[in-house]
Formats: C-alpha cells, structure tokens, sequence
C-alpha cells in the first residue's frame, strides 16, 4: 500500500495555508509533519482524511481493497477527542468500533491496552485530558485501519502514555500500517520528516498584518495589502481552525 | 448497516441520559399548553375549540427545541469529523440521526397529547384526531428541521437562525396538520383530504430533508 500527495496545495478563509506539498508513505513507514503554528500540519491531515478538498495537486492511494476510500482506510485522531461525555468510557469505544467497522468485540482488550482498563464504567465526562486522549486513541486499536492521521497524538499524554503510544504505533507500522503525524515533539518511532513552510503568499500577509491594520485600509491598496485585509475579516477561518 | 445501527442507538442513548432532549421538549410542550389558558381565559368552550392548534404550535415549538444540537454538539467535539469520513452515504447518515432525534422528541410529544389534551377539555375524539395528526405531522417537522439544523454548522452561531429558517418551511404542515384535526372533530371537510396532504408532506420532507442536510454538511466542511 502507498499513499502519494501531489503538489498539494490549500487555500482556507482565502489565505493560501500551504501550496506545491509532496510526500510518498509507503508501508510500515511513518511521516512527522512539523512545521510552525498555522504552516498548515492540521490542514494537510484534514485533507488527507477527505475532510478538506485540495484546491490543487492531488492524492494517491495503491493496494488496499479497491471499492474502499482513503477516508474509509483511514483514522483522524484530530485535536478533539470525538467523545459524548454522557456515555461511559466503554460505551464511547464501543460506537466508535461499531461505526468504523471494528469486527470482533475486542473494546475491553483495547481499553486495557491504552491503560483504562479499570475505567470502562465510568461516564466520560468524568476523565482528565490525557484520559480522554488514551480512549480516542484505543479507537485506532479496536477497529484496525491501515492508516492513522494523527494529529498531535502526543498531546496532553503522560510520559507511560507517550511510551504506550510509541509502542502502539511501533506496532502498527510492523504490521504493514501507515502513519502520518502532525507533531511538535519527538514521536518515539523512526520517520520522516515533513516540514511545512508557510507558503510566501501567507507570509506576506501576515507580516503586512502585522505592520498595522491602518496601513492594510489605505484606500490605494496593493494585492498584498487586499490580501491582509481579508486576512483581518471578522471571520479569518470559518470551521475548524488551522491549529498545530 | 452495522454503523447506521450504531449511530442510532448511541443517539438515542445519550437523548434519554440526563441533560439530554428527550425530556426537555415534553416539558416545554406541557409548558406551553399549560401557559395558555392563562393567556386565553378559563372559558371551556374557546379553549375546546382551540385545542387542536396549541397542541400543535406547543409541539412545533417543542420539536425544534433541542435540533439545534443535532449536529453541532457532533461538530463540537469532533464526532462528525469521524462520521463524515463513514462509508455510508451522508444522506443515510442524515436521515438516521434525524430517526434517532424524531424517536426521543417528536414521539414523546405524541404521547404527551392525550394527557395534555385533558388539560384544554378535549374529547376522547379530538385527542385521537390530534395524535394521529402530530404522528403522521412530527417527522415532517424533524425532517425540516434537519436541514436547519445542518445549517447551524455550516454557519458559525447559526442555532440562533434554526428557528428563523425552519419555522416558516414548516408553516404548510402546521396548516394542514391543525385542518386535518379540525376537519375530524367540527368538520364540514372530510379528514381525509387535509391529512393526505399532511402525509404528502411528511414523505416529501423524508426524502428532501436528508439531502439538503447532507449538502449543506459537505459544504461547510472547512
């Protein structure tokens, strides 16, 4: 299985995120996407998982089975946790694994692996970050996809649950799976390094932002200084935000 | 069809937890048809004749109640990020979350009627007509709804604009809903002409509602 971006590029709130982004994933390899606040990491996985459409380049994805989408072979572990917190910590799991076409009922075994195992009664709203983050996480254990979008997977874990994570993808990627990963931080696995560079469009309108509004709303206004002023629209990115 | 199944019990589950809608619009349909011979007067007789059309305003008003939350709670902690990458179509998709919410708000308000319908001095006759309008007219509103609902998503603070977009969409089924009623308690129209057309636009909203819905959630996606 290969998964191919090319020259991807993307443009949200009309302020280009990033433009002419390549990366080929093959099997048991891993990608870190870095790159500064807003240089797009969570744009790009969002893209991937089908939930953005690239306003240019496009994607590529080899084996797997033929009738089945990038999107339904694939895990989006965004920066929220996708839990109801009415519902218990197993009935949480349980959902997922249903809804992703999890087979066999291994929740139980999944919540003992990311260390919650003695909490599966317990209603979500009760658990702390990095809690909420082990559930999301024992999603990509319960219903097995080849693979795993992460963004940030490290977020609010501890160091065992860093390491557990570690393992977890060390494991995945034996086993033939694919992961890309939004991080800022080591991830503790062997990958490639992906680093998003704001492409110089944006660079450009935020540093005219940055020299002051006044100067964007001249009335003999430049492409870029047009390009700062929408930036400073009172809706700078509709939906999710370009976070990471 | 493992998914779909899924959803729909997770939604109503968490409808029927505590905080969730189930209970809140039948309390606001009591609310409301509680409120109005206070508005009114004590007469009997007017509010015999009126009955049937604050059950029915209570029960649109109640319907749309919780809808707002349909897909925006989902939104919110990034569940529907996760069901729009599902493999069943969105449309589907829609249209069962719309299920899981008409079950757990709409059906309740239906069974809420015969007791309420004693508060305004219906007749065993008038409460029927009424249940059996508000069950064939319910979906209609949830189905409508639905694409308010999706809406609300799409445009950031746009619960505040559900009732505004949704409420006159839904002035047909009202109409009908109350004539259907009306004809089966005072007449002179025969029940079945105003309740056909109230079933009509029931099914119409079944197979419009999760389309615009689906739309409008692709849409938004940014």
């Amino acid at each position: 299985m290969h998964l191919r971006g090319i020259e991807l590029g993307c443009i949200r709130g009309g302020r280009p995120v990033f433009a002419g982004v390549s990366f080929a994933l093959a099997q048991g390899e891993a990608i870190a996407v870095t790159g500064r606040n807003g240089a797009g990491k969570t744009t790009l996985l969002r893209l991937i998982a089908g939930l953005l459409a690239p306003t240019a380049g496009r994607l590529e994805l080899d084996g797997g089975p033929a009738e089945a989408s990038l999107a339904e072979q694939a895990h989006y572990l965004g920066h929220r946790d996708a839990l109801k917190p009415g519902l218990t910590v197993l009935e949480n799991l349980q959902f997922w694994y249903a809804f992703l076409g999890g087979r066999n009922a291994v929740a139980a075994a999944a919540l003992e692996t990311v260390g919650l195992g003695g909490l599966a009664g317990l209603p979500a709203a009760y658990l702390s970050a990095g809690q909420r983050r082990r559930l999301a996480l024992a999603r990509l254990v319960a219903a097995p996809r080849p693979i795993w979008l992460l963004d940030e997977p490290t977020a609010a874990l501890d160091t065992a649950g860093q390491q557990r994570l570690g393992e977890l993808m060390r494991s995945h990627l034996t086993g033939g799976g694919l992961i890309m990963a939004a991080t800022h931080g080591p991830l503790g696995i062997d990958a490639k390094e992906l680093r998003l560079e704001t492409s110089p469009e944006a660079r450009l309108a935020s540093s005219t932002l940055a020299e002051g509004g006044a100067l964007a709303r001249s009335p003999a206004s430049s492409p870029a200084q047009d390009r700062a002023t929408s930036t400073a629209s009172p809706f700078p990115h509709r939906g999710g935000e370009p976070r990471g | 069809m493992q998914a779909l199944r899924a959803l729909l019990v997770r939604d109503m589950r968490i409808a029927l937890r505590i905080g969730g809608g189930a209970l809140m619009g039948v309390l606001f349909f009591l609310a409301v048809v509680t409120l109005t011979p206070f508005a009114v007067g004590p007469d009997p007789a007017l509010l015999r004749r009126i009955g049937p059309a604050i059950l029915w305003l209570g029960a649109l008003l109640a319907s749309l109640l919780a809808l707002d939350r349909l897909f925006a709670a989902d939104h919110e902690d990034g569940s529907l990020d996760l069901i729009l990458m599902g493999s069943a179509p969105l449309e589907l998709t829609v249209a069962v979350k719309a299920l899981a919410h008409w079950l757990t708000t709409g059906l309740p308000l239906v069974v809420a009627v015969p007791v309420l319908g004693l508060l305004l001095d219906l007749d065993p006759l008038a409460i029927g007509a009424v249940a059996l309008t508000l069950l064939a007219g319910t979906p209609a509103l949830t189905f409508i709804g639905v694409i308010g609902a999706a809406l609300a998503v799409a445009l950031r603070r746009g619960g505040l604009l559900l009732p505004v977009l949704v409420l006159p969409l839904t002035v047909p089924v009202l109409i009908f809903g109350v004539s259907a009623a009306d004809a089966a308690i005072v007449g002179p129209v025969p029940f079945g002409a105003p309740f056909t057309i109230l079933c009509a636009l029931t099914l119409m909203s079944l197979v419009i509602g999760p389309f615009a819905a689906a739309a409008t959630l692709r849409h938004g996606l940014d």
